[in-house]
């Protein structure tokens, strides 16, 4: 059985995986981080998507052989030790990006890749297109869009845009 | 998934030894059709090679082509400036493939060696007639692409680079499955040196092929009007439950003008 050495959340991991062993499942079933969601299984919907090596990847569909020697991020991985939010996730919370939460931890890493390589500006468009590969099946898009919008400026050390109606 | 061997090999030829050995071994490139392929037990390799280890990503420019590894992935492609100067169309294809994620970790390579029916890169490819380069040899697009995921590539044979000549205007036009961004027709339109070319891909009953009715009128005049009496002959199409082939016949029609209004930008 393969042993891998990665990072995860920024703590060194070891862990002995058979080949077939989806990276979702090494975070779901051998280290608890339940966060990372199983949707469709058929990389279609986005509710596993962590960041690896700095890119958002879907985990059904990475082997976690395939994330040995890589770093990996969570959504348990963003807060901070003393518990304050990332932006993303505080602006989830304002803007109330989320209907019945199946979708968000997905939705929030993704959206925090998009945002960090877009530090020129994210147009209502871009952001619409750039979490395409997320699907929200309550159909709430709309606030994850404003919340998206509302994080690029916090991320980028930008002043806060004017606060919702 | 059925249980298998895994293996990262560091070289080219242990790589091909290893495919070469064993014909239940498969290759793992991006793994962003292959992955789901094991996950609905469609296939049982013995070994799975990884080719993460072989340092074939990269984009460099050789004279007057664009040469991008086999393992770039359609992100890095989609993002690169030499290629948005050199070949247009290619960055915007690759930049609409799948979504973002699948981007990250899909390749060129894998692509063109899986040769689905319905992939966007075999029009491109076919169209700019550039040349597939494995670790044996040189294949050109014509004798490369064999038909619905078959290609001339044999057991140990591995993509390592495919060469695009610079080209004076090129744009790709496609009708996206909504679901999978798989393309229902897509339609890669260049003007090159060598004459007007057109490659669909997505439509056709053996996967891509040069339209060479549209070909011989962009020749002449390489306008979207030129194209509007240009018949797709409906015993080439591919019909299934996205869309008939006479859907398709018309779409390729469609497509092929915008690629070339594209083109003239």
């Amino acid at each position: 059985m393969p042993q891998i050495n990665l990072m995860v959340n920024k703590k060194p991991v070891t862990a002995d995986v058979e080949a077939r062993t989806l990276l979702t499942e090494l975070l779901r079933e051998q280290l608890d981080l339940t966060g990372t969601h199983i949707g469709c299984d058929t990389s279609q919907c986005g509710a596993c998507v962590v960041t690896v090596d700095g890119k958002s990847v879907k985990s059904c569909t990475m082997l976690a052989v395939q994330a040995d020697g890589m770093e990996v991020t969570t959504i348990e991985g963003l807060a901070s030790p003393d518990g304050s939010l990332h932006p993303m996730q505080a602006m989830f919370r304002e803007h109330h990006a989320l209907q019945c939460g199946f979708c968000t931890s997905g939705m929030v890493m993704s959206a925090i890749d998009l945002v960090e390589r877009h530090p020129e500006g994210l147009s209502e468009d871009q952001i619409r297109a750039g979490l395409e590969g997320n699907i929200c099946r309550c159909t709430g898009y709309h606030n994850i869009v404003k919340a998206v919008a509302a994080a690029w400026p916090l991320m980028h050390g930008k002043p806060a845009l004017e606060a919702a109606e | 998934m059925y249980d298998f061997n895994y293996v990262k090999p560091r070289t080219l030829t242990e790589a091909s030894q290893l495919l070469a050995d064993d014909f239940e071994a498969k290759a793992l490139a991006g793994g962003m059709t292959f992955i789901p392929v094991l996950k609905q037990r469609l296939n049982k390799p013995s070994v799975v090679v990884d080719l993460a280890g072989l340092g074939l990503a990269g984009i460099r420019q050789d004279g007057e082509h664009v040469v991008i590894g086999a393992m770039t992935t359609h992100g890095e492609i989609a993002a690169s400036e030499m290629v948005r100067r050199a070949v247009p169309g290619l960055a915007e294809l690759a930049g609409n493939i799948g979504d973002r994620q699948v981007r990250f970790r899909g390749t060129l390579g894998g692509s063109l060696a899986n040769n689905d029916p319905s992939a966007c890169y075999p029009a491109a490819v076919l169209a700019l007639d550039a040349m597939i380069q494995t670790n044996h040899r040189s294949i050109s697009p014509a004798e490369f692409f064999l038909g619905m995921f078959a290609t001339a590539l044999e057991p140990g044979e591995l993509i390592t680079e495919v060469r695009f000549p610079r080209v004076e205007r090129a744009a790709y036009a496609k009708f996206a499955n909504p679901a999978s961004h798989y393309a229902m027709v897509g339609v890669f339109a260049a003007k090159t040196a060598a004459g007007a070319r057109v490659a669909v891909t997505g439509a056709g009953q053996s996967g891509v092929f040069r339209h060479a009715a549209m070909e011989q009128a962009l020749d002449k005049n390489f306008t979207p009007e030129a194209l509007d009496h240009v018949e797709t002959p409906l015993d080439l199409m591919n019909g299934d439950i996205h869309g008939s082939a006479g859907y398709r016949a018309h779409l390729v029609g469609v497509m092929a003008k915008r690629a070339v209004a594209a083109a003239l930008g």
